[in-house]
């Protein structure tokens, strides 16, 4: 009891408190939007939908490091028997899942404005996306289905884990079914975008981390609450 | 060699107890030749080599999958699996044991399935033979750890298949892809690396499965 109080406490003094963050991403976010909207200039090629692109992306690559933080986690579990490490896992999974969620809408609108269809097989990412939410909706109908304890938490890190492995494998395997649409904005020789579009996108690119990480300790905090409700609970009776 | 030995052992028990009680097998076989009436249904009229041989793929997966399902239920229902947690050797024994025993069975559900295939649909090839024999490895390798896994929920049978499909689709991509271009080499690459791949993860992790 000590003992975690103490860890608790140090942690405490280590992270940045959720008001903080809060507002902080808050104003990055809107910020964020406000550029998407009003400082950057529109596609010469696309025109104003290409706009979603901002947040499209921005949300794809906090959607990863989502997983990746989820691994990381369940990688703690498994290795350092982190008590805190399971539940961690499970926020970064889930917020994982919301953001991927937002990817796949993201995408549909922009796939039906530029191609006139809601769903493209040939979109890599889209199509990744997909069997990444549904890879992902099967943790949780994989956690819920058994008690809570250690071989819950084993369970589920080692599923974590298996995600990381199937996003570059089936990103490959993407790759290798079809030939390649999706608009490659990132090349060799570095981004080929300028100025304001580069300023707006690095925005979105720090605003949408910095609000998963906020949702991510807003829910790692309010499961910690109810978690310790249920002890305090158990302790009265 | 100890190790070959536990596996080999926990294997033949397998196989053993299929020989005599007969559970999965016949019902393999039966759900094969079953799948690919219904496909000659569900097609519209003679169709083509590619469609059929999509829907090989199909009938593969969903037979392995009937196959995996079973792997651990004698386990549950004779209540052995904690007598195979506790025995004196490695874990990833009983995993590799058991997925040598569930691709056994694979493989002889599909020594009927591919001739019936090239019986009803269209000829089959050697570098579609490759690709059944690479992607079974990957299927019953991954199969039998997220059933191990399954086995332990409440939901059990349910929760298989939402596991499996997800992971099984980079080998469904494999295979599609060896079966029907004309040069296949980078598909069967695919499924090797894949094959490679989760059997190391499944090796290295499934002692946190199964133990506590």
């Amino acid at each position: 009891m000590n003992r975690s109080a103490a860890t608790i406490q140090a942690v405490g003094r280590t992270r940045i408190s959720l008001p903080v963050l809060a507002g902080a991403s808050l104003v990055l976010v809107t910020t964020a939007l406000a550029f998407v909207f009003f400082v950057a200039p529109n596609d010469a090629d696309q025109g104003f939908s290409q706009r979603i692109f901002y947040f499209h992306v921005s949300i794809a690559i906090t959607a990863y490091g989502c997983f990746a933080g989820a691994a990381w986690k369940a990688l703690r579990h498994l290795w350092k028997r982190d008590p805190r490490a399971d539940l961690e896992s499970y926020v970064f999974v889930h917020q994982g899942v919301i953001f991927g969620t937002l990817v796949l809408l993201t995408g549909s609108i922009w796939a039906k404005i530029s191609w006139g269809h809601w769903w493209l097989w040939s979109e890599d990412q889209l199509v990744l996306f997909l069997v990444l939410f549904l890879f992902y909706c099967a943790y949780f109908m994989l956690r819920f289905s058994v008690d809570p304890g250690p071989q819950r938490a084993n369970l589920s890190a080692v599923y974590a884990l298996f995600g990381v492995v199937l996003i570059p494998v089936s990103f490959a395997a993407i790759r290798l079914s079809k030939q390649l649409i999706h608009p490659v904005v990132f090349t060799r020789d570095g981004p080929n975008f300028h100025g304001w579009i580069l300023v707006t996108y690095c925005l979105a690119q720090v605003a949408l981390p910095v609000l998963a990480y906020t949702l991510y300790r807003l829910e790692l905090s309010a499961k910690r609450l109810d978690g310790r409700l249920r002890d305090l609970r158990e302790v009265l009776a | 060699m100890g190790y070959a030995r536990d596996v080999g052992a926990l294997a033949r028990k397998d196989l053993l107890l299929e020989l005599r009680a007969r559970d999965t097998l016949p019902a393999m076989l039966l759900f094969v030749g079953s799948v690919f009436v219904v496909f000659h249904f569900a097609l519209p009229g003679t169709s083509s080599r590619l469609a059929t041989a999509g829907l090989l793929w199909v009938a593969i997966l969903f037979t392995a999958l009937l196959g995996l399902g079973r792997a651990f239920v004698p386990e549950r229902e004779q209540r052995t699996f904690d007598g195979l947690v506790l025995a004196p050797c490695d874990r990833s024994a009983i995993w590799l044991a058991k997925s040598l025993a569930t691709l056994a069975f694979l493989v002889a559900a599909e020594l009927v399935a591919l001739p019936l295939y090239a019986l009803f649909f269209h000829s089959v090839g050697g570098a579609t033979v490759a690709a059944v024999a690479l992607a079974d490895l990957g299927i019953c390798g991954v199969g039998t750890f997220l059933g191990a896994m399954a086995v332990a929920t409440r939901a059990r049978d349910l929760i298989l298949p939402l596991l499996f499909l997800p992971l099984a689709m980079p080998i469904v991509v494999g295979a599609v892809g060896a079966t029907v271009v004309d040069s296949p080499g980078r598909y069967l690459g695919f499924l090797a690396l894949y094959d490679l791949l989760f059997a190391v993860i499944c090796w290295a992790s499934f002692e946190y499965v199964v133990a506590e």
